[in-house]
């Protein structure tokens, strides 16, 4: 991993500075690049160290470090364009299907190097599931489309274990009972909520140990929200989780960690009440009051 | 005035409407105290005018140039003198043409004949009667329109609703015509498809296996009397028609494949371009490409083997035009498998699932539909496509789905029915619009086909 030239950083400070990052709240300019809070947490399930991305030559994310901890919600906060769906996307390497996208830094799910080179993105993909902004069913049946990832990850035997992922997945994801009388009809004719709950199902399906969420609720009313909103609280028993939200009362809701991003910098970490509450970085504390974004 | 310089003055005249129209609505809401608001903006009023100005009067020119030599033709026949006008009916039209000739000067046809050449006169006359007649009445009919709708022009007047109504009037016209000369040609295939089956039981033409479409010339020959049977000719067409699917559905299809999801942007700009050059050579070169290379290459590769190749093949001409139309399916794949959304593909990938996986099991069944519409588009062009199968399919109406025997197609023996000096009556000639209309039921059931299993794959999936 090289460093860009004409970043104007300097790569040496980076990770001392972040430890004792609340000095850069008293300030803004350079120092907004330095991390405030707690980027790091003891026995983490996935290391980022100084991440960089760039698509072609724009520079989307700069120098983030941060863990994300085990059977945790981590959320991403920041106004839009600031690098959080890039961000996320590198988690499981999504990036890889972008032409011109470059990724450098390590990042590490428990002790891989996800980008390292003996790194097969395949079963990668099944270890760090992901569910996007728009819910996006396959066009195929309800039942075909939690079906997907077991079958093509060889994961049922036989018939009747497919038929029990997909009835367990549906299950955790709550929608085993609006959907157990039309699993051969198709996903895309269910509503946006249930469409969306069934891609969790679908990344559920896989047994994955993190889930990347991307504006899950972005394009759902607010009940079907707030179903999203206990579904993520429930599956934090199982898996660690991390969510983009645009909305800072969904953050507050059901994270435990909130990381705030600023044109592609990481500018704070920490525990979610206290992020919200006493936020240390002045950008942070403009944003949650609402002054920007 | 000849036509062209009273078209022009009319042109003339609806945009000096447009302008004034224009200038008079401005002048309406800008004169000092005029307190009134215009309820369309100006140069509607100067549409309005425009378009009252030079459209009736076109019509008018239109109407006119249809029916004057009808009206012309009678007036003259009913001014000949009665021994004339009893003549038998292709006689009479035979004297009406040296009378038409002699009006128009011809001097090789010179009529000896005082009567034809007084009635040649009389048309002459009648014909500068009906110009001069028809450019006053369509210089007034656009002045009159121009100063009828100046008259009426008011700040109330609801000029852009009139113009968008116009608009309207002349897309549905439009659409019409592209609709009426459609049905116009299906009517007369239909047609003379009755009288060649009056000629020829239907039965017989469906369902005989034997086609050799010579008549006798004259009635009282014996034994020389042809056969319609249209299955070889049919089978023919399907045989040929399938050796092309089977070379162009998968290239086609797995070019688009990779060139929307394998290659990279450098690839694609250069390839796609070249593939659909390939839909840019004329059929006729692919034609004598068939003939001269591929069709003796078979030949001689069949030898080779100990098979009995005939030259002409419907091997050859299958190949070469599954190769024609390689670049419709490809295209048309790419573009349907290109507006399949991203989102899917993310989401398959995100999975874990593999490239070829994302294509096989999400791709491809997202984009199946206009895939399908490809596919069916392909092979109506490939049971219509005439010039490689007359170059290198041959013309020996064999009943074989052997593809290394010569065949025949039904568009081939279109061609060679209605080649060369004809008879209009002759089942002979007839029987090209039996085999169009038969070309024309199928092409229209694949279509019907095609459209049912898209309707159905979509409820499906929608
Ligand atoms: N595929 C891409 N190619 C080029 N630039 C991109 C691409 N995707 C995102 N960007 C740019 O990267 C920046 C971060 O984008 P993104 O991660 O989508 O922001 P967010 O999700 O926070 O709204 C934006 O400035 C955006 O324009
Ligand atoms: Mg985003």
């Amino acid at each position: 991993m090289g460093m860009p030239a004409g970043t104007g950083l300097d790569p040496d400070d980076d990770v001392a500075v972040v430890d004792q990052g609340f000095r850069a709240g008293m300030s803004s300019g350079p120092e907004a690049r330095k991390t405030a809070g707690e980027p790091f947490t003891e026995n983490p399930r996935m290391k980022c160290r100084k991440v960089n991305v760039f698509y072609g030559d724009k520079h989307a994310i700069i120098d983030v470090s941060i863990d994300i901890g085990r059977n945790q919600v981590l959320s991403m906060i920041g106004p839009s364009g600031c690098g959080k769906s890039t961000f996320l996307r590198c988690l499981n390497r999504m990036n890889d299907t972008i032409e011109g996208c470059r990724v450098t830094g390590t990042i590490k799910l428990d002790e891989m190097d996800i980008y390292g080179r003996e790194v097969d993105v395949v079963p990668l993909r099944a270890q760090i599931g992901m569910v996007f902004q728009k819910p996006n069913p396959f066009p195929k049946s309800v039942f075909d489309n939690v079906a997907y990832g077991p079958k093509i990850h060889g994961l049922a035997r036989n018939r009747s274990e497919l038929e029990e992922i997909v009835e367990t997945s549906l299950r955790r994801a709550g929608l085993w009972k609006e959907v157990k009388d039309r699993l051969s009809q198709p996903g895309t004719g269910l509503s946006g909520g249930q469409q969306q709950r069934l891609c969790i199902a679908r990344a559920i399906a896989v047994t994955p140990e993190v889930i990347l969420m991307d504006e899950p609720c972005s394009a759902l009313d607010p009940i079907a929200t707030a179903k999203i909103e206990d579904l993520i609280d429930e599956l934090r028993e199982r898996f660690t989780i991390v969510i983009v939200t645009h909305s800072m009362q969904q953050a507050s809701r059901v994270s435990q960690r909130t990381a705030y991003f600023h044109l592609g910098n990481l500018i704070e970490v920490g525990p979610t009440e206290f992020v919200f509450t006493t936020p240390r970085h002045r950008l942070t504390e403009d944003y949650i009051t609402g002054r920007f974004g | 005035m000849t036509t062209y310089i009273l078209l022009i003055t009319v042109v003339v005249l609806s945009i000096s409407g447009f302008l004034i129209g224009r200038y008079r609505a401005s002048a309406m809401c800008e004169a000092p105290g005029a307190s009134v608001k215009l309820h369309s903006r100006p140069s509607y009023y100067g549409l309005l005018t425009a378009m009252w100005c030079g459209v009736p009067a076109l019509i008018v020119a239109v109407l006119w140039h249809g029916l004057e030599p009808a009206i012309i033709d009678h007036l003259v026949l009913s001014d000949l003198p009665p021994e004339i006008r009893s003549l038998p009916e292709n006689r009479l039209s035979l004297v009406l043409n040296d009378i038409k000739n002699q009006a128009a000067g011809v001097m090789f046809s010179e009529s000896r004949d005082p009567v034809i050449r007084e009635a040649a006169d009389h048309c002459v006359r009648l014909r500068a009667i009906s110009r001069m007649a028809m450019s006053v009445v369509i210089l007034s009919l656009s002045i009159i329109a121009l100063v009828a709708v100046q008259k009426r022009l008011s700040p109330e007047m609801r000029a852009r609703n009139h113009v968008e109504r116009f608009i309207r009037c002349v897309l549905v016209v439009c659409s019409t015509l592209a609709i009426f000369t459609t049905v116009g040609i299906v009517l007369s295939i239909l047609f003379e498809a009755m009288r060649f089956f009056k000629a020829v039981p239907v039965t017989e033409f469906l369902f005989g296996l034997k086609w050799s479409p010579q008549m006798a010339i004259r009635a009282d020959q014996v034994g020389a009397s042809g056969a319609f049977g249209a299955v070889p000719v049919f089978v023919g067409t399907m045989l040929v028609s399938a050796i092309a699917m089977f070379v162009a559905v998968p290239i086609g299809l797995m070019s688009a494949i990779y060139l929307s999801e394998y290659a990279g942007s450098a690839v694609r700009t250069v390839a796609k371009p070249v593939l659909e050059l390939l839909a840019g050579i004329p059929t006729v070169v692919y034609g004598f490409f068939a003939a001269l290379t591929v069709a003796p290459f078979i030949r001689d590769m069949g030898t080779m083997a100990g098979l009995d190749v005939s030259s002409e093949s419907a091997l050859a001409a299958g190949l070469v035009m599954g190769i024609m139309i390689i670049p419709f399916v490809s295209s048309l794949s790419d573009d349907v498998i290109n507006a399949v959304p991203q989102d899917m593909r993310d989401g398959s990938y995100g999975l874990g699932a593999t490239k070829s996986e994302t294509i096989k099991y999400v791709v491809i069944p997202a984009a199946l539909p206009g895939i399908v519409g490809g596919i069916l588009l392909a092979i109506s062009r490939a049971i219509g496509e005439t010039m490689i199968v007359v170059m290198a399919a041959g013309l020996s109406a064999n009943l074989t789905v052997n593809p290394l025997k010569a065949v025949t197609t039904v568009t081939v023996q279109i061609v060679t029915l209605l080649v060369g000096d004809q008879e209009f009556d002759s089942p002979k000639t007839l029987a090209a619009f039996a085999l169009a209309l038969l070309l024309f039921i199928v092409t229209l059931l694949l279509n019907i086909i095609a459209l049912y299993i898209v309707r159905r794959y979509r409820e499906q999936y929608e």
